[in-house]
C-alpha cells in the first residue's frame, strides 16, 4: 500500500478524511471547551 | 456498599473523578484500534461501494449515539422529575450536548457521504429529516433548561420535552422500513447475518464502543462542572442570607 494512494481514497479523500476531521474537530472542541469550563469554575471556587 | 450513597451530588462528585480518566483512556485505544480495523484491515472496497464506504465507520455510531444519549437523557430527566432527584437532573443536562454533537456528527457525516454516493448533500428524506428533528429536540432541551432561572422549574419542564420528544427515536430507526426512504436499510440487525466482513464489522463495533466510552468520560466531566455551579450557588445563597 501506498501512501498518496492511501490518502486519495481513490478520488474520495475529501469526503472520507472530511468526515474523520469533522468529527476530531467537534469531539475535540467539546473537549477543549469542557476543560476552559472546569478551569474557570476552579478559579472562581478558589477565590470564594 | 451503599450505592444510594451516590445519588447525592456531594459523595458522586469524587467518584466521577476517579472514574473520568479510565474512559477516557479507554476510549482513545479503542479509537484507534477501530481505525485500524476500518483503514487497514477493512478492504478498500465493500461490494458495490468504493473507498467513500469507509466514512460508514464513524457515521453508523454517530447516528447510534445520537439516539441512545437522547433515549438515555429523557430517562434521566424523567427520573429527576419523577422522584425529585437533582443528581438525575444534572445528568440529563450534560448528556444534552454531547447527544447533540453527535447527532450533529452523524448529520454532517451523511452529508459528506451522500454528496458523492446519492449527487446530493441533503435530502428530505424520512430518517435524515427525523435526525435533523432529533437535532432540533436536543437544541430545544438545551435553551429551554438555559431560559428557565428557577433551576428545578427548568428541569422539570426540560423533563416534559424530552420525555415527548422520546417517540422520535423509534421512527428514526424504523423509518427506512415504514417510508421508502432514499436512505439505505440498516446495516446490522440483531438476529440476522450482518451483511458485511468481519474486519468492518469489527471496526463499525469498536467504533461505538469508543464513542460510548468518550460520551461517558466526557458526560461525567461535564456533571462535575454542573456539580459545582449548582451546588456552590446554593450555597452563596445561604450564605448572602444569613
Amino acid at each position: 500500500m501506498n501512501w498518496s494512494e492511501f490518502f486519495s481514497m481513490g478520488g474520495y479523500g475529501f469526503y472520507v478524511w472530511g468526515s474523520y476531521i469533522t468529527a476530531l474537530i467537534l469531539l475535540g472542541g467539546e473537549v477543549v471547551s469542557l476543560r476552559r469550563r472546569k478551569r474557570a469554575l476552579r478559579k472562581r471556587v478558589k477565590r470564594d | 456498599m451503599n450505592w444510594y450513597k451516590y445519588a447525592s451530588p456531594s459523595a458522586f462528585y469524587p467518584l466521577a473523578g476517579k472514574m473520568i480518566p479510565w474512559f477516557a483512556v479507554s476510549a482513545a485505544i479503542l479509537f484507534a484500534v477501530a481505525m485500524y480495523f476500518g483503514f487497514v484491515l477493512a478492504p478498500a472496497r465493500a461490494g458495490d461501494q468504493n473507498q467513500v464506504y469507509h466514512i460508514i465507520f464513524i457515521h453508523v455510531a454517530a447516528a447510534w449515539m445520537g439516539m441512545f444519549l437522547y433515549v438515555l437523557m429523557a430517562v434521566y430527566a424523567g427520573i429527576g422529575w419523577a422522584f425529585n432527584a437533582r443528581l438525575a437532573s444534572m445528568m440529563a443536562s450534560s448528556l444534552a450536548i454531547t447527544g447533540a454533537i453527535f447527532t450533529l456528527l452523524s448529520l454532517v457525516t451523511g452529508s459528506l457521504w451522500g454528496k458523492p454516493t446519492w449527487g446530493t448533500w441533503w435530502a428530505w428524506d424520512a430518517r435524515i429529516t427525523s435526525t435533523l428533528i432529533l437535532l432540533f429536540l436536543y437544541i430545544g432541551f438545551i435553551s429551554l433548561q438555559s431560559a428557565i432561572d428557577d433551576q428545578r422549574r427548568a428541569d422539570k419542564a426540560g423533563a416534559v420535552l424530552a420525555l415527548v420528544g422520546v417517540i422520535n427515536v423509534p421512527i428514526i430507526y424504523f423509518s427506512v422500513q415504514w417510508w421508502n426512504t432514499l436512505h439505505q436499510g440498516a446495516t446490522i440487525r440483531l438476529l440476522e447475518k450482518p451483511k458485511m466482513t468481519s474486519p468492518m464489522l469489527i471496526a463499525m463495533l469498536v467504533m461505538l464502543a469508543a464513542c460510548w466510552l468518550y460520551s461517558i468520560a466526557v458526560v461525567l466531566i461535564r456533571l462535575r462542572c454542573i456539580i459545582l455551579e449548582r451546588e456552590q450557588n446554593a450555597a452563596w445563597v445561604t450564605e448572602g442570607a444569613a
